[in-house]
Parts: C-alpha cells; structure tokens; sequence
C-alpha cells in the first residue's frame, strides 16, 4: 500500500502544533488503511524535528536539509517536497491550512495537476477514494466532496483535528540531497519581523476576546486585552474596528479577515453583522457582551450579557481573577 | 509595464447561503454578485503601481511606457459586467474567458486556462486576491505561478516596485516578511494592502469604451468531485444571562460548570 505522506512545519525551531495534528490525523488514516505515514521534514537541520514526528505516528521521517531550506519559500519547499513525493509515491499528502501549508500545497499541486482541497474539516477514506469535508464562504456552507486522482492533496484546518496518543517508536530517517536551480531563488528573504511580544496567532489561539465598533477609540482596547491577558487570550476585531484604524488588519475576524474557531469567543462591542458571523460561529461557546438586546449576535451567542461592555468587562476581569 | 489582474465574480458576502435542488451547488435565485473583495484589493494595487509609473514619468524619471492594467477572469457569461466593473475603477483592458461551467471548474483547472491566455499576453506583474470569498480555495495565484514559471509570493501587505525587482511584505504567523522578487511574478493581496476605490461616474461612462476581449480555452477535467452541499451545524439558541454587571458572576459560573472551558 502507497504510504500518507505529511508536511511538518516548524516555527522557531519547533514543529508547529496543527502539523502535530496532521501526523495525528495521518496515524488514524494510515491505521484504516493499513499503510505507513511518512513524515516530510524541510529545514536547516531536521534532527530536533524527528523525534516529536515519531511520537505522533511517523514511521519514517524524510529530510530534505541545508541553509537553503532555513526559511520557508515557496518555489525552494516546492521543488523539495516534489522530490520527497517522487520518492515516496504516497496516496495522500497532508498539510496544515497555515498559510505557509495552502500556498505550498497549491504549487506542489499545480506540478502534479492536481487541486487542493483546502482547509479540510474532515477525512475519510471510503470505497478506495479519500472523502473530505470543508467549509466554503467562510463556514456559510460545507461541502463534501471526493478526490479522483492520487495523490490526494490537503490541506488541514488547525485545531479541527485531535492530537493522537503519543507513542514512543524512533521513526526510521532518510536524508534527500535536493538542489535547486536559479529559477528556484528568484524570491529573496531580505527579513522577518515579528510584531511585539509572543502575539498569540487568531487562528491557532484557543480563546479569544474581540472588540467592534462598541470600543469607540483605540485606547478603550486596554480593556479587551486585560481580559485576553486573564483568559490567556488572542485579540480580534470586528471590520469596523479594523476599518477605523484601531486595530491592524492581521486582527480582523469574519468573511475577509480570519476564520477562526477557538473553544471560546468573546464578543464586545460587535453587533453580528453576517461576514463577522461567517469568520467565527464555528466558535464552540460564544459570550457576547453589547448594550443592544436586539444585537444579531445574541442569536448565536451561548451566552449573552446585555449591558455597557465598559462597565461588563471590567467586572468580568475581576470576577475571573478571584476565582 | 504591463499588469495582469486576475479576478472573480463571487456572491455578495451579504449571501445567506441556500443549497440549490441538486444539493451540491449554491441556489443561486436572488443572489446578488460582486468583484471578489481581495481581487478587489490586487486590482487597486495593479492601478496604483501604474498611477505612481505614470507619475514618475512625468517627474522626469524614465518609466517603462505604456503602461497598462488587464482584468482577467475565467467566468459564466454575466461575468462580463463585473469586468466592467474593473474598467470602471481604472482598469484599461479586461479579458474574459468564457466558460459556462466556470463555477463548477477545479483551481487547476481554471489556472491552467488563466496560463494559455496570460502567455499569449505582454506582462511585467500578475495580482490575484488571495482568495475567492465563494470557494475559499486559495490556490489559483500559486499554480499560476508555477504553470508560467514564474517567481511567486502569497498574502502580501506591501508592493514596491524597482526596476525589474520588487520589495513585498508578507504576512506570517505573528508578523511579516520582507522579500524581494524579480519580476515578472505573481503576488497574491491580503486584506490591509490599500483600499480600494469606488467607481467614479467618469470611470463608469469610460468604461463602456474600453475593450473587453473574448476569449476561449480548454479545460482540465476534474480532479475534486463535489458530492453534496450542506449547511454547517446550527448552534443552540442563544441565551441571555442577564443585564449589566449584576450578570458577571451568573456567566463565570456558567463557563466554569456549565461550558467547561474555564
Ligand atoms: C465585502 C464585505 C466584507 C466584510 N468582511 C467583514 C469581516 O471580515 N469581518 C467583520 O467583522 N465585518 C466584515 N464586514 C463588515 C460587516 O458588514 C459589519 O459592518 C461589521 O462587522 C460591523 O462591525 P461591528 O459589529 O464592530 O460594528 P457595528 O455593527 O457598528 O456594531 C457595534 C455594536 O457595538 C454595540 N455597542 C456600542 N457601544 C457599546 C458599549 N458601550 N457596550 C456594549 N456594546 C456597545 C452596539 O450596540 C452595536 O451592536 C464586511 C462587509 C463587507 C461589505
């Protein structure tokens, strides 16, 4: 049987959660279909990388080193995973829906003729064919739908998929030399800006707190990040508080910003306006706190508060610190 | 310099969503159309790149001449008009690839069709949204650009051009990249690159005057069949807890013995 072959990310040295999700989701894939998962490391140096693959399920790791995979680049990362595909020949290949994980599956896509289903929320294999589920207009709809050709190409939905047991096997490890050519070093990384302390990525954090135009001024964010800062929170914004300078645009939840879907959502100041809604009512509890009983928000919030979110908040801060 | 837009006519993000009588397709009966908003965005980029060309020009620093703006789009025949819509923001040519079945097409598909015509065409820069707000697929820019052989960057913030060089901003997990690519190449635009302008009355009577090329291609089959369509889990009704601060103890204890999740 055609092995599962799956992309681990790394940031900052460390593989990065959702790909450990991926290996997982992988191991039960494999264990279905009775086949091996093979684990695609691309880095400077891959060691610290193999281990944690193995850990989740990985039964071979292949490597693809060398300065010229430190950084993540589309055209070198696309000519090293076409040489581990041609390598390994897997029936599918699984990536995070990072945006480093679609823009990779997409070129490696468009070498082997063949679409990506994106951001899948589900897989299965049935009857010989690999079945996914995925959202479309940011979560208005899903979609099912069934892979024709081989390898199956996807890309994972962070935090959708279930971390599997850890087991204590050393996955076997093949090193690949793969060189590039000119055409692969067209694009140069002149620099990495990291803005400010450890901001907690929107799509990967498991609680958020999001302000809208209810917030009325920048400063009056202070607010929303002292709650982040109790939950162990992201912070995201509404368009209109993005739209208003307040917030960057990396903050913005909903249609046009990101779909997030966090154990928990807390929206004050948002009113509930359709393209907030499709970004977050994947969300599994929803608090909303706004001064309008009328608020679509209330129709999908678990928990509604209605009042004055700077009367709300503050006490809400205090009353999670006495606990 | 020539610059290639590619977009898409996409519901309005206003759509409540309907399964159409197949079951795997959007009811499309009252649905209302727009430019998708990150196509939107690459367009108003495509503009300004050329605007500020035109404006060193005139400042005395030689520019490429005869700069140009081209909407593309694989689409259904009434994808026309929002191809005008384009030539109504300031775009000076569009092309339309004319495919009845547009919406049911796969990425590959579609880029590959995007990739015969865009060959037979002038281009210095090619600016696709990062994705179509209706199908979500975040692909078409990326195979584009492997299927010209071109360099190519996603989800960028920022555009410079240089000569034959350009200097982007791209968005990562917690902050940005900077890179820089040799052109030409294929950029995707994310949600914070400008914003873009409406219409004006003038660019919308120009706008009938401008060509709008017809175009055919062949497409690849399918390689990602749709089985149904469906709508996501409804949530439970929502539930008020209370009025004002007098409500803050009531939601703690809620979320701590009710939800769990603290
Ligand atoms: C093409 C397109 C794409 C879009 N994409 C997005 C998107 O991705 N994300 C998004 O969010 N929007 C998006 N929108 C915009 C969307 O339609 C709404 O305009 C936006 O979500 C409104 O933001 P808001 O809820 O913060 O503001 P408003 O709708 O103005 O609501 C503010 C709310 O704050 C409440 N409030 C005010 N003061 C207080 C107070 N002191 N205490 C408590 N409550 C208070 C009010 O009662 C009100 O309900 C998009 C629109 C378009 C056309």
């Amino acid at each position: 049987m055609q092995p599962i072959l799956v992309f681990v990310e790394q940031a900052n040295g460390q593989i990065k959660k959702t790909s450990l999700e991926a290996v997982s989701e992988a191991r039960r894939q494999a264990d279905v279909i009775k086949t091996e998962v093979v684990a695609l490391v691309i880095a400077e140096k891959a060691d610290a990388f193999i281990k944690d693959a193995g850990s989740y399920g990985a039964n071979k790791v292949v490597a693809v080193e060398g300065a010229d995979f430190k950084e993540y680049l589309t055209a070198s990362y696309t000519r090293a995973t076409l040489a581990v595909v041609n390598s390994v020949n897997p029936m599918a290949v699984l990536f995070s829906a990072t945006p480093n994980g679609k823009d990779l599956a997409a070129s490696v896509g468009a070498e082997l003729k063949i679409s990506v289903i994106q951001d899948c929320i589900s897989l299965n294999y049935d009857n010989g064919a690999f079945v996914a589920r995925r959202p479309i207009y940011a979560g208005k709809s899903i979609i099912t739908v069934k892979a024709l050709k081989t390898p199956v190409l996807v890309t994972l939905r962070p935090k959708v998929f279930p971390l599997g047991a850890t087991a204590s096997q050393t996955p076997s490890v093949e090193k690949l030399a793969v060189s590039l050519t000119a055409d692969d070093k067209r694009v140069k990384l002149k620099e990495v800006v990291q803005s400010g302390q450890k901001k907690m990525e929107l799509t990967e954090a498991d609680i958020i707190v999001s302000g809208g135009r209810g917030m009325k001024a920048p400063e009056n964010f202070k607010v929303i990040e002292e709650l982040a800062g109790v939950l162990n929170a992201a912070v995201g914004a509404s368009r209109a508080a993005v739209d208003s300078g307040w917030r960057p645009h990396t903050d913005q939840v909903g249609q046009t910003g990101k779909t997030v879907c966090p154990t928990l959502y807390v929206a004050c100041g948002i009113s509930g306006a359709i393209q907030h809604l499709a970004g977050m009512s994947s969300s599994k509890c929803i608090v909303a706190i706004n001064k309008d009983p009328e608020a679509p928000i209330f129709k999908v919030a678990n928990y509604g508060v209605v009042g004055d979110l700077f009367e709300v908040v503050p006490a809400l801060c205090t009353e999670l610190k006495k606990n | 310099m020539n610059i290639i837009t590619c977009i898409k006519r996409v519901p309005s993000t206003e759509t409540n969503v309907r399964v159409g009588s197949d079951g795997k397709s959007l009811e499309t009966s009252g649905v209302e159309y727009i430019l998708s908003p990150f196509d939107e965005i690459a367009l108003e980029e495509s503009l300004r790149v050329k605007e500020k060309l035109i404006a060193a020009e005139q400042s005395g620093v030689p520019a490429n001449v005869g700069s140009d703006v081209t909407a593309i789009t694989v689409g259904t025949p009434d994808a026309a008009t929002t191809l005008r819509t384009c030539l109504a923001m300031g775009a000076d040519k569009a092309v339309h690839i004319k495919d009845a079945d547009a919406y049911k097409r796969d990425p590959f598909a579609v880029a590959s069709a995007l990739a015969s015509v865009i060959k037979t065409m002038p281009y210095n820069l090619i600016l696709c949204g990062k994705q179509a707000v209706d199908d979500d697929n975040s692909q078409v820019g990326a195979m584009l650009a492997r299927l010209l052989n071109i360099p190519f960057v996603s989800l960028i913030t920022k555009l410079e051009i240089s000569g034959t060089n350009a200097l982007v901003q791209r968005e990562i997990s917690g902050g940005y990249e900077v890179l820089e690519v040799t052109l030409p190449a294929v950029l995707t635009a994310q949600k914070g690159l400008n914003e873009p302008r409406y219409p004006s009355l003038k660019g919308i009577m120009g706008a009938k005057k401008k060509p709008l090329e017809e175009k055919t291609a062949t497409f690849d089959s399918a390689t990602i069949e749709t089985i149904k369509m469906e709508y996501p889990p409804s949530r439970p009704a929502g539930r008020v807890v209370g009025k004002g601060v007098e409500a803050v103890p009531e939601l703690v204890k809620l979320l701590k013995e009710e939800a769990k999740i603290i």
